[in-house]
C-alpha cells in the first residue's frame, strides 16, 4: 500500500499554488488525503499526539495518521467531556464520531492526564483496538530503553493483527531508512528557517510539516523533496524582522492563521510545532534489533517537550538552548487553553527567560479560536518595542 | 483479624472494646487523633534532623521509603486540609500572583503558595523535601515534583508504573507483557534504593523492608474488607465524608505499626456495625456511589446535600484511586520483598489508574451487590486525571445498568469554581427524581405512567 499516492499531481503547480494545495490540506477537516487512502483498501492507525513510532505502522503497510484535532465544532464530541478540557480531546473525537475519519486502530499515549483518558473514551465509542502507548515516563532509568522495546513489540503485534500484515524486522529497517529520509528532509526544512527565514513563514513550514502526518512518508519525502529547492530558490530579501522562537505547540495546534499573524511581523526561525513528528534528532541506525534502535532513540536522539520528563533536559534550559542555537531575539511562549502541562511550563519558561534577559510574549490559544485582532495588536506592540528600544 | 474483643453493649451503639473506648465513631475519632500527630511529627522533624520525602497518594512507596526513616509528606493531603479549612484561597492566590493560571490544578497551586511561605500550614510546619518519589499515576504529580527540582534542587524520582493499555486488557504474571513491566518497575525500585541511600546517608536493610511491608499487607487485608462491609443495610460508613477521614489514615500511615492497628480496629468496628444494623447518623433511603474526587472547600455542606436527603454513599471511586489501589488487598510475598514490592506497586498503582479511565466497568458492577441507586459523578476543573473520562462514562453507567446518576461540576480546592447554590438544585432535582422513580416502581407503572 505504500506506493499508493493520496495527493493530487502537484508537479505542474507553481509554488504559491503549491503551497495553497497543502494548506487546503492540512485545514480540511474531512482529511480527504486519509479517506483516500482508506477506500483504496489500505488501513489507518490514529495516534494522538504528541510522539508515536510511526515506522512501526508504515512497516506493516498501513497509514499512521496523526490525530491532532480539527478546526471543527465538537457537536457530538462535546457532551462526551466535561468542562475544563482543552479542545484538542473534543474535536479529535469529533472526528471520529461525525465519521469525518474511519480508524482501524487508536492509540493515545501518557502524555498527560486527558490523553490518557482518551483511549478509554474513545475505546467506549468505536469498534476496532483502542490502546494507549506506554511510553516511558521515566527517562532517565537504565531500565527504560529495554521496557520500551519491550513496548514496542507488543506494538507490533497489535499493529501487525489490524493490518493483516506480519511485521518482519526487515520490513522495520526498511521503514526506518524511509523515516531516516524525511527526518533528514524536515531537518533541511528547519534549517531553511533558521538561516534564511525569509524565504519560507511559520505557516508555510507548518503545512509541509503537517501533512507528514496524513500521507504515506514515502509521498512526503517526495512531497519535501520537490518543495525544498524551490523555496531555497525563492525570490525573495530579508526584511527588518524580529527573529522568534515559538514554543507551546507541542499538542494541541494554534490555527494557521494565528501563525499567518505571527508570520506578518516576525520571522519564526525555530518552534516546537508538531515536534511529535521531528522527535527524534538524527538518523536512527537499522541495525539488528531495529525496534531497539528505535526504542533507544526515543531516548536518547530526541528532542523535548513539556510532556516528557527526562532530567537531562530541563525544559527551560531546552528553549534557552533553542533561542540560541537559531539566533533568535525573543521567544512567544504559548501554552493551549486548559493544557496543564502546557500552562505549567509557562511559569518555568518565563522565569528562565527573565534570568537570561531575554524578551518574551505570552499567550494562550486554541485550536478553534478566529479572532486574533487582539493577539496581533499584542503581538506588534511587543515586536515594536523590542525594534525601536 | 480483630485486636480487640467487644464488650456486650446495653444497647448495639453502646459497644465498647476490651480497652472501654466506645466503639461506634472510633474509627473517626482515632483518625483525626493520629492524624493531628502526624501534622505534629511533620512539624518537628526538622528540628530533630530528620528527613521528608514528598510523595502522592497513588504508589507512595512509603514501605520503602520508612526503611531510610522518610517521613512521607503528601501534598495533595496538605492540600485538601487548607481547603477543608478554608484557608486554600490565599495559597491559591499566591500560586497564581508567581504565574501560574488560574487553569492550573489548584492542589499544586495550593502547594506552590505553602512552599512560598515556608511549610505554613494551618495544620502545622511542611518540612522543605530531601527528595520526591511520585508515580505517574497522575502526570501532574510528574509536573508538580519539576517545581520542586526547580525550588530545592533535590532529587526527584519518577517511579514509571505502566498502565492498562485498553479496556479489560490488564496483564497478570504468566504473561510476557506482565513480565516486561515488572522487569521494568523492579528496576526503577532498585534504582530507587540506591537514590534513598544518597539522600539518607543510609543502608538499605532488607528486613527493616519486610516488617514495613508487613505492616501494609495488614492494612491492605483491612481496607478491602472495609470496602466489602460497605454491601451492609445500612452502610457502615459513608464513603465520602467517613471514607475521607480512612483515606488520609490509609496514605499516612502506610507502612507504620500504627496505621496496620488502626484500620484492624476499624475493621472490628464495622464489622459489629453491620452485624447490629448501626448505619451512618442519618437514616438511609437513598444507596449511591460516588465517582470523582469531593467538594472539599464546603465538604460539611457538600455531604449534607445528600445525606439530608437520606443519599449515603455506600462506595467511591476515591476511595479505590486515592488509596494506591489498596483496595485490592494486595499481600506482599514477605520471602521475596523486592520482586512482591515490584509486583504490587504495579498491579495497585495500576488498578487505581483503572479507578479512574475505566471506571465505567467497575462502577457498572457495583451497581447489584451494593444496591445502587444512583451513581454521582463530580469532575473537578483541577483534576483532568479523574475527570477527563466522566462523562463518557456515565454514558455507559445508563446504558448498561438502571442506577440514576447525577452530574454535578466544581472543584476540590478552588471556591471559585463552586456554586453551592447550583449544586444543590441539581441534587435536588436528583432526589425528587430518585423518590418519584421509588414511587412508580411501588406502583408498577413506567415513566409514561404504563403499568410495567
Amino acid at each position: 500500500m505504500q506506493n499508493l499516492a493520496v495527493l493530487d499531481p502537484y508537479q505542474d503547480l507553481s509554488l504559491k499554488e503549491a503551497f495553497a494545495y497543502c494548506r487546503d490540506l492540512v485545514e480540511d477537516p474531512d482529511f480527504p488525503t486519509v479517506r483516500r487512502w482508506r477506500e483504496a483498501g489500505g488501513k489507518v492507525v490514529g495516534h494522538f499526539q504528541v510522539y508515536f513510532p510511526e515506522e512501526i505502522v508504515h512497516a506493516a503497510g498501513a497509514l499512521p495518521f496523526k490525530v491532532r484535532g480539527a478546526p471543527v465544532e465538537a457537536r457530538q464530541g462535546e457532551s462526551h467531556f466535561g468542562s475544563g478540557l482543552c479542545s484538542i480531546l473534543k474535536t479529535s473525537l469529533e472526528l471520529i464520531l461525525s465519521d469525518r475519519v474511519q480508524l482501524d486502530m487508536f492509540v493515545s499515549h501518557p502524555i498527560c492526564d486527558s490523553a490518557r483518558n482518551l483511549a478509554a473514551v474513545w475505546g467506549r465509542n468505536a469498534d476496532y483496538p483502542c490502546e494507549i502507548l506506554y511510553l516511558p515516563q521515566n527517562a532517565n532509568s537504565a531500565h527504560s530503553a529495554d521496557y520500551l522495546r519491550g513496548e514496542y513489540a507488543r506494538l507490533v503485534r497489535g499493529v501487525s493483527a489490524v493490518a493483516e500484515h506480519p511485521v518482519t524486522d526487515d520490513d522495520l529497517r526498511r521503514s526506518l531508512g524511509v523515516f531516516n529520509e524525511n527526518r533528514r528532509l524536515m531537518r533541511e526544512l528547519y534549517e531553511i528557517k533558521r538561516s534564511t527565514p525569509w524565504l519560507v513563514a511559520v505557516d508555510e513550514a507548518y503545512v509541509l510539516v503537517a501533512l507528514g502526518g496524513m500521507i504515506p512518508r514515502d509521498e512526503h519525502n517526495e512531497l519535501l523533496s520537490w518543495f525544498l529547492p524551490r523555496i531555497r530558490e525563492r525570490d525573495a530579501s530579508p526584511q527588518d524582522r524580529m527573529r522568534l522562537v515559538f514554543e507551546g505547540g507541542f499538542c494541541e495546534q494554534p490555527p494557521l492563521d494565528l501563525l499567518n499573524t505571527i508570520a506578518k511581523f516576525s520571522y519564526v526561525v525555530d518552534d516546537d510545532l508538531l515536534i511529535g513528528l521531528r522527535w527524534i534528532t538524527s538518523d536512527v541506525p537499522a541495525g539488528e534489533d531495529p525496534l531497539a534502535d528505535l526504542a533507544v532513540a526515543y531516548l536518547e536522539q530526541s528532542s523535548y517537550s513539556p510532556v516528557q520528563h527526562d532530567l537531562r533536559k530541563p525544559k527551560e534550559a531546552m528553549l534557552i538552548e533553542r533561542i540560541r542555537n537559531a539566533g533568535a531575539g525573543a521567544a512567544i511562549v504559548t501554552a493551549a487553553k486548559m493544557c496543564e502541562p502546557g500552562l505549567d511550563e509557562v511559569v518555568a519558561y518565563v522565569k528562565a527567560l527573565d534570568e537570561e534577559g531575554i524578551p518574551y510574549f505570552v499567550s494562550e490559544f486554541e485550536e478553534r479560536m478566529t479572532n486574533f485582532d487582539n493577539m496581533q495588536i499584542q503581538l506588534e506592540t511587543f515586536i515594536e518595542n523590542l525594534l525601536f528600544a | 483479624m480483630s485486636t480487640t474483643s467487644t464488650r456486650a453493649p446495653a444497647t448495639p451503639g453502646d459497644a465498647t472494646s476490651a480497652s472501654g473506648t466506645p466503639l461506634v465513631g472510633r474509627g473517626n475519632k482515632e483518625g483525626n487523633r493520629l492524624f493531628r500527630e502526624w501534622f505534629e511529627e511533620l512539624t518537628a522533624a526538622p528540628e530533630k534532623g530528620e528527613q521528608a520525602a514528598y510523595v502522592f497518594v497513588m504508589g507512595s512507596m512509603a514501605e520503602l521509603l520508612r526503611v531510610f526513616d522518610f517521613h512521607t509528606i503528601f501534598p495533595e493531603v496538605n492540600g485538601l486540609q487548607t481547603a477543608v479549612r478554608h484557608v486554600a484561597d490565599d495559597y491559591i492566590a499566591q500560586a497564581e500572583d508567581y504565574g501560574y493560571s488560574t487553569d492550573v490544578c489548584a492542589y499544586v497551586k495550593a502547594d506552590v503558595g505553602l512552599q512560598l511561605r515556608d511549610g505554613s500550614h494551618p495544620m502545622g510546619t511542611i518540612p522543605k523535601p530531601a527528595l520526591s518519589v511520585y508515580t505517574n499515576a497522575c502526570n501532574t504529580y510528574i509536573k508538580w515534583a519539576e517545581i520542586w527540582e526547580r525550588l530545592y534542587h533535590v532529587p526527584i524520582f519518577t517511579l514509571d508504573v505502566p498502565g492498562t493499555r485498553r479496556a479489560g486488557g490488564q496483564t497478570w504474571r504468566g504473561s510476557d507483557d506482565f513480565a516486561n513491566d515488572l522487569r521494568y518497575v523492579q528496576g526503577q525500585i532498585e534504582e530507587l534504593i540506591g537514590v534513598c541511600e544518597t539522600v539518607s546517608g543510609k543502608r538499605f536493610d532488607i528486613d527493616k523492608l519486610r516488617e514495613t511491608m508487613g505492616f501494609a499487607n495488614r492494612m491492605s487485608r483491612a481496607w478491602k474488607r472495609i470496602i466489602e462491609l460497605n454491601k451492609a443495610t445500612p452502610a457502615v460508613y459513608n464513603a465520602v465524608t467517613d471514607g475521607t477521614v480512612y483515606l488520609g489514615m490509609v496514605n499516612g500511615f502506610r507502612g507504620r505499626e500504627e496505621g496496620a492497628r488502626y484500620f484492624e480496629d476499624l475493621v472490628e468496628e464495622l464489622e459489629y456495625k453491620a452485624a447490629h444494623h448501626i448505619g451512618t447518623p442519618f437514616k438511609e433511603k437513598y444507596r449511591l456511589v460516588f465517582a470523582g474526587v469531593p467538594c472539599y472547600p464546603i465538604f460539611r455542606r457538600f455531604g449534607e446535600m445528600f445525606s439530608e436527603w437520606g443519599g449515603t454513599f455506600v462506595g467511591s471511586t476515591y476511595l479505590w484511586f486515592a488509596s494506591g489501589g489498596a483496595n485490592m488487598g494486595f499481600e506482599y510475598d514477605l520471602d521475596r520483598p523486592l520482586e512482591s514490592l515490584a509486583e504490587g506497586t504495579l498491579v495497585t498503582v495500576r488498578d487505581a489508574m483503572d479507578a479512574m479511565f475505566y471506571s465505567d466497568t467497575l462502577l457498572a458492577d457495583m451497581v447489584e451487590p451494593f444496591g445502587i441507586d444512583g451513581v454521582v459523578y463530580h469532575p473537578i476543573k483541577s483534576c483532568r486525571t479523574v475527570s477527563t473520562g466522566l462523562a463518557d462514562s456515565r454514558r455507559v453507567i445508563m446504558e448498561r445498568t438502571d442506577a440514576a446518576t447525577l452530574f454535578i461540576e466544581s472543584d476540590h480546592m478552588d471556591k471559585r469554581a463552586v456554586s453551592e447554590a447550583q449544586l444543590k438544585n441539581r441534587i435536588d432535582a436528583f432526589f425528587e427524581g430518585l423518590a418519584s422513580r421509588r414511587q412508580r416502581r411501588a406502583a408498577g407503572v413506567d415513566r409514561q405512567g404504563r403499568e410495567s
